[in-house]
């Protein structure tokens, strides 16, 4: 299958294992990974805080960049993040249909309808649960809430963890709560946000995870975040970078909050 | 509609029979502060925190126990949003139906544009029957108005009878949630504030809650079995047969629609359902939702007079206040939908964490943060109730609660749209996303900014994260590190790797 | 233009201005109502596993439930409840078999009761319209002569209340069905209660206390 990724402009610029662990992944399963490279973000940003005009030529960007790699040959679009998917699929024709341009609607639509999110992907289109991969930690999952609520993902995440070799699931205590990110609320709302966090954290540390995976990078930086504040000892990893882990090349050295000790 | 259009609206050269925003001389439907300020209060109260953290977790797995009992638990909610969708397209008609529906059967219909009108109204006919006391069954439409300080303005004490709402007005406190105004107090100082206030109370009071529910029940006997004089509000009216309902548990709601000559009904216009076998629909939703229960244990129906059967004299206030504004927009109006179950507050992270008392009006949680602003409109960028809609982290848990399946987060997002719009003057904020949005639509400045990256590199130094910001960022930074910027972007890694780009 | 006129203008205007254009955002609505939820229950009405759902749903809820296999055995079934009572009230035409065992005073509601009358009287004793067996839940009909005005069955603190057979349905659709809306009805659902302290249920407020039921039929005689 020919497959393009979507890197997220999160993941492009500050969480490159998300989406490069997606790539290797789906090469090592066989498949064709495209990157189209004059993508930028998908606006969710900007819906999320209100800016709607503002979105609309964001939105007509993705559109238009993924339109050309389906008209190229493209048979799927992935990305690494439940809520860039989720805004794709539910926001993008709201976006369009509220400037009143039901032509970058429509065509939004047909573009979502052939975005996923990464689990969606290999579970749904790809019909895959073992990837092969090999992750010897004892891993704890949050499901983030756009993956869970807008995407229904469903236990997706869990049957590809479960298939994991080496892997020890440990079930996260009300693991449907958010954590308290929510883009500009983490900032318009902070204190009411850290306290979401603290509950999160809570959870996450009393799971006696040496891992918190989620689908999402922005979840985890915040999640993440604030466990290495705490110097917590716990860390967080992309569920597509354990997926793309095997025995001869364990990311588990992937220490996103202690970046400068790992990378050159 | 526009932000613009509502501010321009709110400066009362109001056009006739154009939607209006509520009138709020109680100061109900707004705080007097946003809410990052009211909720940095809430989040230091350990004790309220403890109270709603129990009480809602307690709730919420009633909740899910008993939603779980039915297996068409989804076709119910979507019968009820349909019924609600179909009730606002008729909204005008219908009310005409029920108005003459309740005529006939012996009531007195009145209609009030704003709070100040219904308050006019109820202290009038309260006046017309000589009556210096009236008891009062829990009405979110009445606490709008502020009926209550009308009431006392004019002479006549307003006897809340629910028991939290006896908590709230004892301990001259708001209320806090739609179904438990008092949730955000606990057993202990329930019995503090009726010993306090009760002047008839037993002194050995303690605190089990069967004996806090009894001295209720001995402080309001006598008052109920005198009242002349009952004010109600309604959870459901049926246009077709003219009958209301009230829904509610102890039987303080029993006793004023029942033992007073006067009944006067103060209801919001969207409390309308198109037929009385609606109410198979709602009769299901609204119990499981809000308690908990298979079915709350008592529901009073009634159309007009009933010879010989309670309150011989029957009015009924039809209140605008603001619902036509909601009315007026496609996707807002659906806030109208609400049946005040509750359960969207119950499962919010949010409402969880500060309460209700951080949302200033008098509709707190994820239904209130975009009915508030949509009831007053957004009265220029400095409005408090500007401030609601951005009090979501938007995690959606509110949709899969809400038994008529209300679109809350989109209606928030959208919320904030118009939010932004009344800003008069561009923000920073404003600049920053603008400048974002070119970046964004156009690839090489996208490249251009992530180069500047770089910078954060340097912040970070040695320690590879970050861990103080400037401000505005400083609220992520004072609890939460943020990673240093990876020595390659993704779109580096792939020319490296895959070449091009 | 009148409070009336205004107010209708005003909805009118919305209603027009707001007609959505374009389905809602997000959750697409569908202007005809979907009825596809349950219109009847599980449970044929009157059979023995809706009686017996009924049993179990009214106890949930802290009613007391005596199951009786005939009409000839509800007077017995009453005495046992109103052992503690010295008095009870009871609508115009309640069935006078019903009391037949009760050696306490009876005060039929005809003429109408003071409420002071009311409030000193031990128990009241009512038939029911219609009860919901998923729910627990039974339905006064203030029309109904067996049942009576609202009040007798709210101030005094002990209800007895006798539900036939043929009158119990499983589902709330089915009971909605049965309902004259013009009468004002009175659904019951266990004794008063409040969950406004701490959320937890507490039985026992201003309405009666004490909630008994004698269910009528289902069972074969001797199978009480
Ligand atoms: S919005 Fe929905 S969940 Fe929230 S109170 Fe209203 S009906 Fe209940």
């Amino acid at each position: 299958m020919r497959i393009a990724v979507v890197a997220t402009c999160l993941g492009d610029a500050l969480f490159p294992q998300a989406p490069i662990a997606t790539v290797e992944l789906l090469e090592r399963l066989g498949h064709e990974v495209v990157f189209p490279a004059d993508q930028t973000c998908c606006g969710q940003m900007h819906v999320n805080t209100g800016y709607l005009d503002a979105a609309l030529p964001v939105v007509r960007h993705h559109v238009e960049v993924f339109g050309q790699a389906f008209d190229a040959g493209v048979d799927a679009v992935v990305a690494p993040s439940g809520s860039c998917v989720g805004c794709v699929r539910h926001q993008h024709a709201m976006v369009a249909r509220r400037a009143g341009d039901e032509g970058l609607a429509r065509a939004a639509e047909q573009g979502a309808e052939r975005t996923y999110e990464l689990s969606e992907l290999l579970v749904d289109v790809l019909g895959v649960t073992d990837v092969g991969a090999y992750y010897p930690h004892r891993v704890t999952y949050h499901p983030t809430c756009h993956s869970l609520r807008m995407l229904r993902v469903g236990d997706k995440p869990l049957q590809l963890l479960r298939a994991v070799r080496g892997l020890e699931l440990v079930e996260l205590a009300d693991a449907e709560v958010c954590c308290g990110f929510g883009g500009t609320f983490a900032v318009k709302n902070a204190e009411t946000s850290t306290a979401m966090l603290a509950d999160k954290m809570a959870a996450v540390l009393s799971s006696k995870a040496e891992v918190c995976t989620a689908g999402d990078s922005s979840c985890l930086m915040h999640i993440g975040g604030g466990l290495s504040r705490l110097r917590s000892g716990v860390r967080t990893v992309h569920l597509a970078e354990i997926l793309a882990s095997t025995d001869r090349d364990d990311r588990s050295a992937d220490i996103v909050f202690d970046r400068a000790e790992v990378r050159p | 509609m526009t932000g613009h259009g509502r501010a321009a609206e709110r400066s009362r050269t109001i056009e006739l029979g154009m939607p209006t925003p509520a009138s709020d001389p109680h100061r109900h439907l707004r705080g007097t502060e946003g809410f990052p300020a009211a909720a940095h209060r809430a989040l230091a109260d350990t004790q309220l925190r403890r109270n709603l953290g129990h009480a809602t977790r307690t709730i919420r797995a009633k909740r899910a126990g008993v939603v779980a009992e039915l297996d068409d638990w989804e076709e119910l909610r979507r019968a009820g949003e349909a019924i609600k969708a179909d009730t606002m397209a008729r909204l005008p008609e219908l009310l005409v139906q029920f108005e003459e529906r309740v005529t006939a059967r012996g009531g007195v219909v009145h209609w009030a544009r704003d709070a100040e009108e219904a308050n006019r109204i109820v202290v009038d006919l309260v006046r017309g029957t000589g009556a210096d006391e009236v008891v009062k069954v829990k009405s979110m439409a009445t606490q709008e108005t502020g009926l209550n300080e009308a009431l006392e303005a004019a002479g006549v004490a307003a006897l809340e009878t629910d028991l939290a709402e006896l908590i709230v007005q004892l301990s001259h406190d708001r209320p806090s949630h739609f179904l438990v105004p008092a949730i955000h107090r606990n057993r202990a100082e329930i019995r503090e504030i009726f010993l306090r206030e009760m002047p008839d109370v037993d002194p050995d009071l303690t605190d089990e809650p069967r004996r806090l529910a009894m001295a209720a029940r001995a402080h309001l006997r006598k008052r109920f079995l005198a009242a002349k004089v009952g004010i109600s509000g309604v959870n459901f009216a049926v246009a077709d047969t003219g009958t209301l309902s009230v829904v509610e548990s102890e039987g303080n709601g029993r006793m004023c629609l029942t033992l007073p000559d006067t009944l006067i009904t103060v209801m919001g216009v969207e409390k309308l359902v198109p037929t009385w076998s609606d109410l198979e629909v709602f009769l299901q939703l609204l119990p499981r939702s809000s308690t908990g229960e298979r079915m709350n244990p008592y529901t009073s129906t009634w159309a007009g007079v009933t010879p010989g059967d309670g309150p011989q004299a029957f009015h009924l206030v039809l209140l605008d206040n603001g619902r036509s504004n909601v009315l007026a927009d496609a996707q807002g109006r659906q806030a109208l939908h609400c049946i005040r179950c509750s359960a969207c507050l119950n499962v919010c992270p949010v409402y969880e964490r500060t309460g209700g008392h951080a949302y200033g009006s008098i509709y707190p949680g994820p239904i209130g943060a975009v009915l508030s602003p949509q009831l007053t409109g957004i009265d220029g960028p400095h409005d408090v109730n500007a401030t609601l809609p951005f009090a979501s982290s938007l995690c959606g848990a509110c949709f899969d609660a809400c038994p008529v399946r209300i679109d809350i987060p989109s209606m928030l997002v959208q919320q904030r749209a118009a939010a932004v719009d009344a800003h008069t003057r561009r923000t920073g904020q404003d600049v920053a996303m603008a400048a974002a949005a070119i970046a964004m639509t156009t690839p090489g400045r996208f490249k251009l900014a992530e180069r500047a990256l770089g910078v954060g590199r340097v912040l970070a130094g040695r320690k590879g994260r970050i861990s103080t910001l400037p401000w505005p960022l400083s609220g992520w930074s004072n609890a939460r590190d943020l990673p240093a910027p990876p020595a390659e972007t993704f779109r580096q890694w792939w020319a490296r790797t895959h070449g091009g780009t | 233009m009148g409070a009336r006129d205004e107010v209708l203008a005003r909805l009118r205007t919305a209603r027009d201005a707001g007609a959505p254009a374009t389905p809602p955002i997000g959750v697409l609505s569908d202007p005809v109502v979907p009825r596809t939820y349950r219109s009847a229950g599980r449970f044929a009405p009157g059979g023995e596993q809706v009686l017996a759902r009924l049993d179990e749903t009214l106890t949930d809820y802290r009613a007391t439930v005596t199951r009786v296999p005939t009409e000839d055995d509800v007077a017995a079934a009453v005495r046992a409840f109103l052992r503690t009572a010295g008095s009870v009230v009871v609508p115009p035409g309640l069935p006078e078999g019903w009391l037949a065992a009760f050696d306490g005073a009876v005060r039929r509601d005809e003429p109408a009761c003071t409420v002071d009358e009311l409030d000193h009287v031990d128990a009241v004793v009512t038939g029911a319209a219609v009860a919901i067996a998923d729910t627990g839940t039974f339905v006064l009909d203030s029309g109904a002569p067996d049942q009576g005005r609202r009040v007798i069955t709210l101030v005094p603190d002990h209800h007895v209340c006798v539900i036939r057979a043929a009158d119990v349905v499983a589902s709330v659709p089915e009971a909605i069905a049965r309902l004259d809306p013009t009468r004002p009805l009175t659904f019951v659902s266990g004794p008063s209660a409040t969950s406004d302290i701490e959320l937890d249920r507490v039985e026992g407020v201003h309405g009666p206390r004490r909630l008994d039921v004698v269910l009528v039929g289902g069972l074969r005689p001797g199978e009480q």
